[in-house]
């Protein structure tokens, strides 16, 4: 039982990480390999606040949102004016300098890593859900706002939403504050449900696997990074018997939707009533287009 | 008036100097035409105007006063740009790509009479108002681009290449919404390969050559330059043995 609920844990707060990168890549189109690096600020500011200066959980997750977050303001400047594969690259050098830079303080133990962090340990197992739950809330309500539109209008055309006047940098950098800020919450959750972090955890396979569930749930869907993020979180531990298999069944699980729904589980769409309609309409629509196509060809 | 007043603009990508002090002036209601070859710097011009490239020197003024570095700004000031090769948003209906042009601007009621202007003014966007945008021709797109421009509600609309890649009926189509244009207040700053085309329609025309103003004056006179003919409307020289 208390495993099963582990991997829920686990999954809420991959969730919360994924929602942050879902907004920067799947709405605002910036791809981003250096998430792991926002998470690890995240995680030992958490770690460092409730182990060594006894603060409360609460406090040590807003702390480390708001730390990764001024963090991502300082990169953004410095990286959000590069075009596609440039801003790659400099987030993952940014998420391996972090990396760096954690294993080599003395004072978080370096390498070693950071042990005997306080755990959620009874009532306190119910704060990654609420967060994750907030971290939804937050995301879809972002997304769903003006500054949202802006964001899937910078992803679509950067150069036409500049001319209708939108002020494509700002845009950027409200995305890269938010998923920064989400990051930084994902990383102090996981310090305080693990009770050790080192910096190898955030690592680019880190990254990368947060790019995967973002990009397998659909980008530009809320609820496809939900369902991602629990699918696959929890994918690796259901199949924990067949031990060192697992990750090439994983890798399969991946490509096979990969090459099957190219846009992902949920690809542009939501699973809210409106979205389902939607979701139907196109479908039809579609049906009628080919429909028609094929009749034209005929005549 | 003056509309728009561009003073020695210096723009270099990295080691190239893609303009070399270019000095130039649109008067208000008037067509003015940039003529040049490939690579001359048309396209450089109008994107430095727009705030998409900063100048490394030279001075900028829209209606007296000096333009702000900022695209966003530069939009809300009054200049709306029809970008070659279209840009439009391929995945967003007719009307939801005509309505972002209208992005910057709260006078709802405003906005309604201008998408009825736009409809009236190209049927062929009423006709595929809730179609995706990206399945529309080549020609349409264009048409979504220019109306698009004209819903930002600007004084001066900086057109580039409009005619590209058209089919000849629709680039004459395109022409003449130009001239609409015109008779709705708007003054346009063309960018043309098209030389013939775009002299016929201009008040006054530039000639842009390596980066630099080598001629100007009223469009027809410069499309009777011999030099002007030879090179861009393809008379052949009468020197030429």
């Amino acid at each position: 039982m208390e495993y099963i609920l582990g991997i829920f844990e686990l999954s809420a707060i991959n969730l919360v990480a994924v929602l942050g990168l879902s907004i920067l890549t799947g709405f605002t189109g910036l791809f981003s390999f250096g998430h792991a690096g926002f998470m690890a600020i995240g995680a030992y500011v958490g770690g460092i606040l409730t182990k060594n200066l006894h603060y409360p959980f609460w406090v040590a997750i807003i702390a480390a949102g708001l730390s990764a977050g001024l963090v991502s303001i300082v990169i953004g400047r410095l990286t959000l004016k590069l075009k596609g594969d440039y801003f790659c690259i400099a987030t993952m050098g940014f998420g391996e300098a972090v990396r760096l830079i954690f294993s080599n303080m003395n004072y978080v133990n370096g390498a070693r890593g950071l042990a005997d962090i306080p755990q959620f340990k009874g009532a306190s197992l119910a704060i990654p859900f609420v967060v994750a739950v907030i971290a939804i809330v937050v995301a879809w309500n972002l997304v769903n706002s003006r500054q949202g539109r802006n964001m899937v209008a910078v992803r679509e055309e950067e150069l036409a939403a500049q001319m209708a006047g939108i002020n494509v940098l700002g845009s950027k950098m409200v995305a890269m504050i938010a998923s920064a800020v989400l990051a930084g919450v994902a990383g102090a959750l996981m310090a305080n449900f693990i009770g050790f972090i080192a910096p190898k955890s955030f690592n680019m396979t880190k990254s990368t696997e947060l790019t995967i569930i973002v990009i397998f749930g659909g980008l530009g869907s809320i609820s496809g990074s939900v369902i991602g993020a629990f699918l696959l979180t929890a994918l690796p531990e259901l199949l924990r018997a067949f031990s060192d298999w697992r990750l090439v069944f994983y890798g399969l699980a991946v490509i096979v939707i990969m090459v099957g729904r190219p846009q992902g589980l949920l690809g542009g769409s939501e699973l809210t009533p409106s979205g389902i309609r939607k979701m139907l309409a196109d479908r039809k629509a579609k049906a009628a287009f080919a429909r028609a196509k094929a009749g034209g060809r005929e005549s | 008036m003056s509309m728009l007043n561009v003073n020695d603009l210096h723009v270099s990508y990295g080691g190239i100097r893609a303009l070399r002090g270019v000095t130039l002036e649109v008067m208000q209601g008037e067509i003015v035409t940039i003529i040049g070859a490939n690579g001359a710097g048309k396209s450089t011009l109008l994107n430095a105007i727009s705030g998409f490239l900063r100048p490394g020197q030279g001075e900028m003024h829209f209606k007296g006063e000096k333009i702000e570095m900022k695209p966003s700004r530069i939009v809300k000031a009054g200049i709306c740009h029809v970008p070659e090769g279209r840009l439009i948003f391929a995945n967003l209906t007719v009307e939801d790509n005509l309505k972002l042009g209208a992005y910057l601007r709260t006078d709802r009621k405003k906005i309604a009479q201008d998408l009825e202007r736009v409809y009236g003014l190209f049927p062929r966007l009423r006709e595929r108002m809730k179609q995706l945008s990206g399945t529309l021709s080549g020609g349409e797109q264009q048409m979504l681009a220019m109306g698009r421009a004209l819903m930002t509600d600007g004084d001066l609309v900086l057109l580039d290449e409009p005619s590209l890649g058209l089919a000849p009926l629709l680039v004459k189509t395109v022409f003449d919404i130009i001239l609409e244009f015109r008779d709705l207040g708007k003054t346009i700053l063309l960018v043309e390969q098209n030389a013939y085309k775009a002299l016929h329609i201009a008040d006054r025309a530039y000639v842009l050559e390596q980066g630099k103003i080598v001629k100007s004056g009223a469009a027809k006179a410069i499309a009777e330059d011999p030099a002007v003919k030879e090179a861009y409307l393809g008379a052949k020289s009468t020197t030429a043995g």
